[in-house]
């Protein structure tokens, strides 16, 4: 192994799409056995960047090497060939086919499945990856079916591992075993490139890192060296934003009340809820962590009112609301910001008046069932002045808005409905650094005037800093809500996995009206 | 290699002109199919599409045949828009048709005024009830609306098929299956001397307005819309997608029924085998042809009748087949989906 040659240089790549540059002479290096991060907001170029050293996006410009010599990439296989292996954010596994014939799929060379699946286990030791090669991947939980990929791309004995945001499916406890076995691979001379937005990550594991913004390199450092705000200022060009949160002073009663809420989830790999439990008052914002596919959209659904549930189980003000739809709940003072932000929060191919018609309707837009489209003008255009969203006004469509605009539309939008209790999924997922800290603040803002919130996130930093107590849903069960004060990530990470007490299933038999 | 790559937005512009070049290609293959025929392209043009416009009875004419065009488009599109596709109006016509056309017979020899009326409210309700019938099963038990509406029109000809060959049957009409000939009390009442235009020309003039209006200012149509586009967002905004089903396939229904008895209770007469020359298959491609727009779908209504007169008049003056209409039909259908790709997609640009 030769250490002065690097793995993989990139000389000035460059990528145009119609709309925008997505790489502009992005220039790195990496060393056998170096750990180097890829660290931008979203929307800086680092997926396409990655997509083109895996040959699955063509450069307009610039040159790749490996191990010294200039290489063409033009497919993902060939460059499986070459050494590089890959893991997505999105896993690709069949839920219906165990994790060998999973991996089989990808084998370019004739296999035996038994062999594949001896290897398999070897490969899983060795790095500390346990997976039994003859589960089916419907079973396995997040982090399994990371390692699946994973071991996937070590069967191929690779020389380049590059990882995109690994992180964002794990709890913190898997996250520091998954640093372990990038250790071990980089010790053994793998290289790996590791994509995240996560500073304390890239500054726990990483040698080097370089910074993109705007499709750019701003900056190559080796992030021990650095401090957070020195990243974040490459990053995102400026400080880090901070938000404020004043204590409440306001009356302090129960708005939103949630008792015994079983749901039977209605796909066949979804996780259904057993008695969810939770109480939000008013001026308060609790906080529901966890990794996606525990249950949250099944707890959103019934909250939210999509699939309604017992009447008694969901109370708004302690009145039962839970057989009402979601129009009928807004209506009482029950908003929702869902995870999904274009096709369920806003429509699309419509403008944005259209989209403020949308959940607004009832102020003031109706008129012996005609709309009058110039009081949803006045209110989208009320709702673009005050939460500072940018890329266009009342008559753009909802899809030519960016995340992070579009997602401040969505909360003003529901924020200027004046509600009572709160509801917001993922609230800053896939929303840039500046956008992230004016939604919390809004958040902030809004609780402080005596409105309930709930907040279902899988960032734990982003519960910690807004939320005043913060429960823990797993594999459909909810932990009861402790005060943040007395909680840590390392704490919560092991109520993620599923470790704390159950609330007891006995009495109470006739809230248990499970709806299919 | 593909030679289409999705564009970034759909095209506004294409959005517009895929019609006039689903046309456009028509004509073009059109003169083909004539060449391929024998016969002189320019003379077959003429005769198809210029000659049925020379005399005012000819306009009259495309008048008959444009309103249930375009009575019938406007409420299948605004099933469209939800993505529910009523293709059966053709059923729903022709029940409509048999309800009025029962008002008609148990008032024979009657001179009552009320009589038309009553027939037109009796086909609404006919035609409405049977597109409540796939709206029924498509809330309770999940049945797909494409299935179940044209089925459903195999069913209304049979019914008519057996009411015109047995109870309603013409006592005096020589065995043919057709029932006696309304009377004129049961007829719309001629607006033009000489021609066969009607009085039911104006409920499809207010049938126009009106879905205007509806289409473009109600707070229902924007529910419909908004399901037709992305459901989780209606399913977020609270709007029931099962009021949807039911109003825009009742609504279709309506219309449908409406525009049977103003063939019965006008140039036809009375009930037979033939009271529709497909009107409610071919509102489809009248509805799409318009891009679903109320304005949009008189013109298209307007290009549809031209077919059909076209088509006769070839049959006249070219002793070419009557299959020569649908033809016509399917070519402009074919070619509106084909040039309806571009809106969503363009050519792959060659890389430099």
């Amino acid at each position: 192994m030769s250490t002065s040659v690097p793995r993989l240089e990139l000389l000035n790549i460059t990528k145009r799409y119609p709309t925008i540059v997505a790489n502009a002479d992005v220039s790195l290096s990496v060393m056998p056995g170096e750990i180097h991060a890829i660290l931008g907001e979203n929307g800086a170029g680092k997926s396409t960047l990655m997509k083109i050293i895996y040959g699955a996006v063509k450069a307009d410009a610039g040159t790749i090497r490996m191990n010294g010599e200039d290489i063409a990439i033009t497919n993902p296989a060939q460059a499986r060939r070459l050494g590089i292996g890959m893991v997505f954010q999105h896993f690709s596994l069949f839920e219906t086919l165990t994790v060998a014939e999973n991996i089989a799929l990808v084998l370019d060379e004739p296999f035996d499945l038994a062999a594949l699946s001896q290897r398999v286990k070897q490969i899983s030791e060795r790095y500390g990856l346990p997976l039994d090669p003859d589960r089916r991947v419907h079973s396995l939980s997040v982090g399994e079916r990371q390692r699946v990929e994973i071991v996937r791309c070590l069967l191929q004995n690779p020389t380049l591992l590059i990882l995109d945001e690994p992180t964002s499916v794990l709890t913190p406890q898997a996250v520091e075993k998954l640093f372990d076995t990038l250790r071990q691979l980089a010790a053994e001379g793998v290289s790996i490139l590791y994509i995240s937005h996560k500073l304390h990550e890239i500054q726990a594991l990483c040698d080097r890192a370089t910074i993109l913004r705007n499709g750019r390199v701003t900056g190559t450092a080796n992030p021990r060296e650095e401090s957070p705000a020195s990243l974040a200022r490459m990053m995102i060009g400026r400080e880090l934003p901070v938000c404020e949160a004043p204590p409440y002073l306001g009356e302090r009663r129960p708005m939103l009340t949630v008792q015994h809420l079983n749901l039977t989830s209605a796909g066949p790999f979804g996780t259904s809820l057993h008695e969810v439990s939770l109480t939000v008052h008013s001026g308060e914002i609790l906080g529901i962590a966890g990794i996606s596919g525990n249950g949250q959209s099944e707890l959103m659904a019934a909250l939210s009112g999509e699939h309604p549930v017992h009447k008694d189980a969901v109370r708004l003000d302690s009145k039962p609301i839970g057989h009402l739809n979601a129009g009928t709940r807004r209506a009482k003072g029950l908003v929702y910001v869902p995870e999904e932000r274009l096709g369920r929060g806003t429509v699309p191919p419509l403008s944005l008046s259209r989209n403020a018609l949308l959940t607004a309707h009832r102020h003031g837009m109706k008129h012996w069932g005609l709309v009058r489209y110039g009081k949803a003008r006045d209110y989208a255009e009320e709702c673009v002045a005050r939460f500072d969203v940018r890329g266009g006004g009342a008559g753009t469509n909802a899809r030519a808005l960016s995340g992070g605009n579009l997602q401040k539309f969505i909360v003003g939008r529901e924020i200027m409905l004046k509600p009572k209790v709160m509801i917001v999924a993922q609230p800053t997922w896939g929303v840039d650094v500046g956008a992230a800290a004016v939604l919390r603040q809004a958040l902030l803002d809004l609780s402080r005037t005596g409105v309930a919130i709930l907040v279902v996130s899988e960032e734990l930093e982003e519960l910690f800093e807004i939320c005043d107590s913060i429960a823990v849903l797993a594999q459909g069960r909810l932990s009861p809500a402790q005060p943040k004060t007395s909680l840590n990530a390392e704490s919560v990470g092991l109520q993620m996995a599923g470790l704390f007490p159950k609330t007891p299933l006995t009495v109470h038999a006739e809230f248990d009206h499970a709806s299919a | 290699m593909h030679l289409l790559e999705p564009r970034p937005y759909p095209s506004r512009v294409m959005r517009w002109t895929a019609p006039l070049i689903a046309v456009a290609a028509t004509l073009i293959v059109g003169s083909m199919l004539f060449l391929a025929l024998g016969k002189d392209p320019l003379e077959s043009f003429h005769v198809f599409f210029v000659q049925p416009l020379e005399s005012s009875y000819g306009w009259s004419e495309l008048l008959i045949k444009a309103c249930p065009l375009i009575l019938i488009a406007q409420g299948l599109a605004l099933g469209f828009k939800a993505r529910i596709y009523n293709i059966g109006a053709e059923g729903q016509l022709i029940v409509g048709a048999l309800a009025g056309g029962g008002v008609a017979i148990a008032m024979e020899g009657s001179d009552a005024s009320w009589i038309v009326p009553a027939m037109v409210v009796a086909g609404a309700i006919g035609g409405a009830l049977w597109g409540a019938i796939p709206a029924l099963l498509k809330t309770r038990f999940n049945a797909e609306e494409t299935l179940t509406t044209l089925m459903l029109s195999y069913v209304a000809n049979h019914l008519l098929s057996y009411m015109v060959n047995g109870p309603w049957r013409d006592p005096e009409g020589m065995n043919f299956p057709q029932s006696i000939m309304f009377s004129d009390s049961a007829l719309f009442r001629i607006l033009l001397e000489g021609s066969r235009v009607n009085t039911s020309v104006f409920i499809t003039l207010f049938a126009i307005v009106a879905f205007w209006i509806f289409n473009a200012r109600s707070f229902l149509h924007f529910q419909i819309e908004v399901g037709g586009h992305a459901p989780a967002a209606s399913l977020y905004a609270g709007f029931s997608s099962k009021r949807a089903v039911w109003l825009t396939l009742v609504l279709s229904g309506m219309t449908a029924g409406i525009a049977g008895v103003g063939e019965i209770a006008g140039p036809v007469g009375q009930l037979n085998l033939n009271i529709s020359p497909g009107y409610g298959f071919a509102a489809i491609i009248v509805a799409y042809l318009g891009r679903l727009h109320a304005l949009g779908i008189v013109l298209a209504g307007f290009l549809m009748a031209l077919i059909y007169l076209g088509g006769e008049a070839a049959q006249v003056a070219l002793q070419l087949p009557a299959a020569i209409t649908g033809i016509f039909q399917g070519m402009l259908l074919f070619f509106l989906l084909g040039s309806d790709v571009f809106i969503d997609n363009r050519l792959r640009r060659r890389l430099a």
